[in-house]
């Protein structure tokens, strides 16, 4: 299925979880990442459980904290 | 009351913009904006809010000028090495456009003094590098209802989003709660390109500009994000407010300023 992540349409087996698709994208300190999934926050407590299906569009939101 | 000759001169490039004209140009000099940090985003923020004639800058940093800061914090000189941020950064702005009122506040923005020192101010500009400060500016803002531009940078990373109360979600609404120590690299650690501060802090300033003057679309509700390696901006459209806010929330539970333990950039 395919799953539009950060903007960029991909391919991902049926049914992946976000905790999943996590991994597999590589994302640095995932426990610190704000997951957006069709423009509505991923409750961290729904990481795991929360599956993803065709069309989803997940954006990861990184913390970013240098500036001085 | 009118422009004066040598400000119809000195503004002149932005008079002829119809988006800012001479009452854009009036509410710029009529307005306050605060920067807390005055660093690698700190830095081109103020000069440039400086240059476009904000009638009052203030800048809180207690932080003296390190020579590690001079690859991206341009408003410091060579021979500023030692001297306190805030008198470095207040000659560069006096020497870049005198009729700028500059209030440098020799201080650590802390719970116990953030909102005597917002409260007089129109606009609020995070330079901090650190995500205690970061919250901190946050919740204060939100508990004061006072606008303000979050940035970050990192390696050849940054991100932008302004908050206008009652407008749209704020940084804890994104975030939630400080990282703990550690757990997410920090520009000490990591490095960060100088010119990230450029491209982002002058980002700050021009969502800053934008916001006094009405001017075009504000990132409420965005977060702005660039990858300098691939030259990639992304605007990412943010979930809306979350209703179970601890600060905006319905019912806030967050009603205190605190200061969360800073380390992010402890390291010397």
């Amino acid at each position: 299925m395919k799953i539009i992540v950060a903007g960029q349409s991909k391919e991902y087996r049926e049914g992946i979880t976000v905790k999943e698709l996590l991994e597999l994208e590589k994302v640095e300190a995932p426990l610190y990442v704000t997951v957006s999934l069709n423009e509505e926050f991923v409750p961290s407590a729904k990481v795991a459980t929360t599956a993803l299906k065709e069309g989803d569009k997940v954006e990861f939101i990184y913390f970013m904290g240098g500036g001085r | 009351m009118g422009l004066t000759n040598e400000q119809l001169e000195r503004y002149s490039r932005h008079l002829i913009l119809k988006e800012i004209g001479v009452s854009g140009q009036k509410k710029l000099l009529a307005s306050k904006v605060l920067l807390i940090g005055a660093g690698g985003l700190g830095a081109p923020a103020a000069m440039y809010l400086a240059a476009a004639g904000i009638g009052k800058i203030g800048i809180v940093d207690d932080d003296v000028v390190d020579l590690s800061n001079l690859q991206r914090q341009i408003i410091h000189g060579t021979p500023d090495v030692g001297k306190p941020k805030v008198t470095s950064a207040k000659e560069t702005l006096h020497d870049l456009n005198p009729e700028v009122e500059v209030e440098a506040i020799q201080e650590k923005a802390t719970a116990s003094n953030i909102l005597s020192l917002i409260q007089n101010y129109d606009f609020i500009v995070d330079g901090t590098d650190n995500f205690p400060a970061k919250f901190l500016i946050n919740d204060a803002c939100v508990m004061a209802k006072k606008p303000f531009v979050h940035a970050g940078i990192i390696r050849f990373k940054g991100q932008i989003m302004t908050y206008v109360p009652g407008l749209g979600p704020c940084y804890r609404c994104v975030f939630r709660n400080p990282p703990p120590p550690e757990a997410v690299p920090t520009c000490r650690q990591a490095g960060v390109l100088g010119t990230m501060g450029g491209i982002i802090g002058s980002m700050e300033a021009l969502e800053t500009i934008k916001y006094l003057t009405g001017t075009g679309e504000l990132l409420i509700g965005s977060l702005l994000t660039f990858d300098g390696l691939t030259m990639e901006w992304r605007k990412i459209k943010l979930p809306p407010a979350r209703k179970d806010c601890a600060v905006c929330g319905e019912h806030p539970t967050l009603t205190t300023l605190v200061d969360y333990e800073e380390k992010a950039c402890a390291l010397r």
